[in-house]
């Protein structure tokens, strides 16, 4: 960008985006980030027509039964440059949505809760002993899984870093999760979206959802949590019973098992060197059991197996030393506590406790890495690669390469600008698989709530002759 | 309701509707002694009555918080209820305890529906009461209740029975519990299991003590009492609401020569300090804090306050715990933003700080955002935390592992009696009482029982400082080794 267009005014749209490198570029260029590359993708490839159609869940004003107000009910809130914060913001409509976003140019955009008033409007609803307050009526349920939670089994990064030897984590905790919603509560409508950097959320939308209490949401992620505990506890996956709860019964079987077998263990190399096997073996309470193991494994520098990796060979000794039926019962179930320790899925759970929880926005571009949060496929997400998910650099570099090669005059149509970027293929997903089944669940249940309506209201005395 | 006093005055009907519910049903006279207190009975009650039986329930409520903060499981507490029932609200006719009851949870239903504090507290009480009082009554007469109730639920039909007799097997034996005998006999399958969509039984859900298939939760018969008690709490909750509405709107003005005071009294009566009104009596600068923490931190916060000075750094839950209890203890909020910076400064740089973390500083002192004054957690809060990987708050004497606390109590360096006598009350699970024996350890005196890291701090401070007054004018504990003359 040139520097000079900076100080007199927005770029126009029809501009190519030339890669001038000064100093200040150079630096955005590596992250792939930078405000003048997000004014870009705001002007030319952020879905608005996509995002404003799912959260109006089907209250496009084509129906008698839609609810014209749904939309501007809906809270907002922006993150600008200089960690400038707006909160309670909301839309009237489809282009106000769009004409704010691009003139503000947030580099964050959260989506909070749809209130009973606009959260513009909300003071007008406060104060004691009004009878009006101003709180969520509808919000879907949501969950944050954060690799940092996950830190004290990684030995591969920590902090902020990823790499694919720990990204099956989140791979395990979408394939757990998202079974668990749909086949226990019954959920359909699921996305998940990448975060960014070192994570994923989730977003269930069913209606059935949306109209969850603060409670209730509270209690699924309870239901999600096996792993309770920090430094200062000793064990912190704890299962003493005779059989284990069928939906976990379901995720060691299908999931966390062969997870920890053929990837975990591996990648993480859980049992060697010794500081990493001491950690699993802290978690056996037998204090036999661990001798053995440490002798066994302290002289065995090359088993005559050379071939099995060591871990997973170690794997197998403690596996079956804890199996054996001398053991008892404790010792079986120590199995699976290990396996749930490195595997099982770690929710954040004040994100989905509170409806007023704000989240940010599919779409978005992560200020730190410049990825965009595209949205991940449950049923693909072994193969989901967060190191290849494109930034914005990459996104305009495509965008100028299209333009470079086409000599089509641009008449500044998004649908085809995210065409021309392998963004494009993330928005399809999104529509196609996600929000035509959800508009239409919605629009069927807009028509049903009118029906009955009409219907209740006949039935009541009218004062027609 | 009518009331009447000893000279035979009634109460005008805009009075007495504010004490009707909503909805219809409720208690089915002679047949089931529970009720969901839909409607307030049409009866004439006398003053004295009007307070009598309110404090008698009040005792049983009361009764049932202490239990609860001790740390004592749902099942010893419900134990107890009953016989704080037979002693609290006895009646000498039998007849007339059904109305003891019906009138004394309306009455508090007044005393306790005027702030959202005091709404929970109540909620609280009767539903663990409720609770109880279901579980004791037989199956028929639990059956008989919730028809007259027009619960909706459905029961599961053998069909339906047959292809999840292996899943619902497996919730039971994940619970140690034996399996439910419609198992093991045939054809009496029909009453065993129902189904209610997954939102009925948040408790069961969470615990996951309940098989849930798209959306439903298939719950053994003797689960019931957690449908019922949610549709009791939800219930009552709606109604405190609409009650304070018509107790601010209309009542409270009416009655303010005769029922308004004793309403009033009676919520104040009981209730300990929450160190909610912050008017704090004594202040605590920023330069005692090391000392301070040392001898008169309960275990909980000493904690804190040694992790953030070791790693620099502390986790939301933490900064949220340690932070309101500084406050309550008197830390002024310069103190406590030149506090946290230092420590987190040394970092993550002096800026960081003042971007992201002081602002929530200023925020739980009530100076951001829509100026709520935080209250310091109760004991009972941080007990029930539920802090995860990198977090150091919650309760150590609940959330440590025995080594740990062990470690951390070594540090107090108290005997070895004290010391097993507190490992014993927590591994008993009254993590209060194991706070109460850490503070007599620690400072060689009785204590009554720990409700709140700010009452062991004040406490502990009286003793430390005998001759400071605890209350009334403000006092500057900086000064502490100084001489104080207290005022006359």
């Amino acid at each position: 960008m040139r520097q000079q267009q900076q100080q007199e005014g927005p770029v126009p749209m029809e501009e190519d985006v030339k890669m001038e490198t000064t100093a200040e570029d150079s630096r955005h260029l590596q992250h792939g980030f930078s405000p003048d590359y997000l004014k870009l993708y705001y002007g030319r490839l952020f879905p608005f027509t996509e995002m404003y159609r799912w959260l109006s869940y089907g209250n496009d004003g084509k129906h008698p039964g839609c609810d014209p107000s749904f939309i501007a009910r809906r809270e907002f809130s922006f993150t600008l440059e200089h960690d400038i914060y707006l909160r309670y913001l909301s839309f009237h409509d489809a282009s106000e949505m769009e004409a704010t976003i691009r003139a503000k140019c947030p580099h964050k955009i959260d989506i909070g809760a749809v209130y009973n008033v606009e959260p513009a409007k909300r003071t007008a609803y406060s104060g004691a002993g009004s009878d009006r307050v101003f709180s969520p009526v509808e919000r879907e349920l949501v969950f944050d899984i954060d690799m940092t939670d996950y830190d004290d089994i990684r030995n591969c990064c920590s902090g902020a870093d990823i790499c694919l030897k720990c990204w099956p984590l989140m791979t395990i905790a979408i394939k757990v999760v998202n079974t668990a919603l749909r086949d226990d509560f019954g959920f359909e409508h699921i996305l998940w979206v990448y975060s960014g950097r070192r994570g994923v959320h989730c977003w269930v939308c069913d209606a059935r959802a949306r109209r969850l209490t603060n409670e209730q949401r509270t209690s699924i992620t309870d239901y999600f949590r096996l792993y309770k505990g920090n430094e200062n506890t000793a064990k912190k996956v704890s299962l003493v019973a005779a059989s284990l709860h069928p939906s976990l019964l379901r995720a060691y079987t299908d999931v966390c098992r062969p997870f920890f077998e053929d990837t975990i263990l591996l990648n993480q190399s859980l049992l060697t060197p010794e500081g990493n096997y001491e950690r699993v073996l802290d978690l056996v309470p037998d204090d036999a059991v661990k001798t053995n193991m440490r002798d066994r494994w302290q002289e065995n520098r090359r088993s005559s197996a050379a071939k099995e990796d060591v871990n997973a060979s170690r794997w197998r000794q403690l596996k079956q030393t804890l199996e054996s039926k001398q053991k008892g019962q404790a010792l079986r179930r120590c199995v699976e506590e290990i396996v749930f320790s490195y595997t099982y899925p770690r929710l954040d759970m004040e994100v989905s406790k509170h409806m007023n929880h704000l989240l940010k926005a599919p779409f978005c571009v992560h200020p730190k890495t410049g990825r965009v949060c595209v949205p991940i496929d449950p049923q693909k997400c072994e193969t989901f690669d967060p190191t290849t998910v494109p930034t914005l650099s990459q996104l305009l570099n495509e965008l100028n390469e299209n333009e470079a090669k086409h000599s089509s005059i641009n008449n500044g149509s998004k649908t085809r600008d995210l065409e021309k970027t392998s963004l494009g293929r993330a928005v399809h997903f999104f529509q196609t698989s996600f929000l035509d089944p959800l508009l239409q669940a919605s629009k069927a249940e807009v028509a049903a709530a009118y029906q009955e309506k009409l219907h209740e209201s006949a039935s009541r005395p009218t004062l027609n002759w | 309701m009518e009331f009447k006093t000893a000279t035979n005055r009634r109460l005008s009907n805009a009075a007495s509707t504010g004490l009707y519910g909503t909805g219809v049903g409720g208690a089915g006279g002679g047949a089931s002694r529970l009720s969901l207190y839909q409607v307030a009975p049409c009866v004439e009650v006398s003053i004295e009555e009007f307070e009598q039986f309110a404090l008698d329930r009040l005792r049983v409520l009361k009764a049932i918080e202490e239990n609860r903060a001790r740390g004592r499981r749902l099942e010893e507490v419900e134990a107890v209820v009953n016989d704080l029932w037979r002693k609290h609200m006895r009646t000498p006719n039998a007849a007339d305890a059904h109305n003891k009851d019906m009138i004394s949870h309306f009455v508090l239903r007044l005393v306790y529906c005027r702030t959202e504090e005091l709404r929970r507290w109540f909620l609280g009480m009767e539903t663990t009461l409720f609770r109880q009082r279901f579980r004791s009554e037989t199956p028929e007469s639990q059956r008989r209740f919730m028809e007259e109730c027009k619960f909706p639920y459905k029961a599961i039909n053998t069909t339906e029975f047959e292809a999840l007799k292996d899943k619902l097997g497996q919730v039971a034996r994940s619970l140690n519990q034996p399996l439910p005998t419609g198992m093991v006999l045939h054809g009496l399958t029909s009453t065993i299991y129902i189904y209610v969509p997954f939102e009925e039984v948040p408790e069961l859900v969470a615990t996951r003590r309940v098989f849930l298939q798209r959306g439903n939760a298939f719950v053994p018969r003797d689960q019931l009492v957690a449908i019922v008690s949610n549709h009791f709490r939800a219930r009552l909750s709606k109604a405190l609401v609409l009650t304070n509405r018509k107790w601010t709107a209309t009542i409270a003005e009416e009655e303010k020569d005769r029922l308004t005071p004793i309403v009033e009294a009676l919520s104040t009566r009981y209730l300990g300090p929450d160190y909610s009104q912050l008017k704090s009596k004594t202040t605590i600068g920023l330069q005692d804090l090391d000392s301070l923490a040392q001898r008169s931190f309960p275990l909980c916060m000493r904690h804190l306050y040694t992790k953030v000075k070791e790693d620099h750094h502390l986790r939301h839950g933490g900064r949220q715990q340690l932070g309101l209890f500084l406050k309550g203890a008197g830390l002024k909020l310069e103190d406590a933003l030149a506090f946290w910076r230092a420590e987190f400064s040394q970092k993550m740089g002096v800026e960081k700080f003042d971007k992201e973390y002081s602002y929530n500083v200023r925020h739980n002192y009530g100076r951001e955002g829509k100026r709520t004054d935080y209250t310091p957690y109760s004991c009972m809060k941080i007990i029930m935390a539920t802090p995860g990987v990198g977090d150091h708050h919650g309760c150590p004497f609940r959330h440590f592992s025995q080594e740990n606390l062990h470690a951390v109590i070594g540090g107090l360096r108290l005997n070895a009696h004290t010391v097993d006598d507190i490992m014993g009350k927590v591994r008993n699970h009254h993590y209060q009482l194991a706070c109460a024996a850490t503070f007599e350890g620690v400072h060689g005196c009785q204590c009554d029982g720990i409700n709140h890291p700010n009452q062991y701090f004040e406490q502990s401070q009286k003793v430390l400082n005998p001759q400071l007054k605890s209350g009334g004018d403000d006092l500057d504990l900086s000064l502490q080794g100084m001489p104080v003359v207290p005022n006359s």
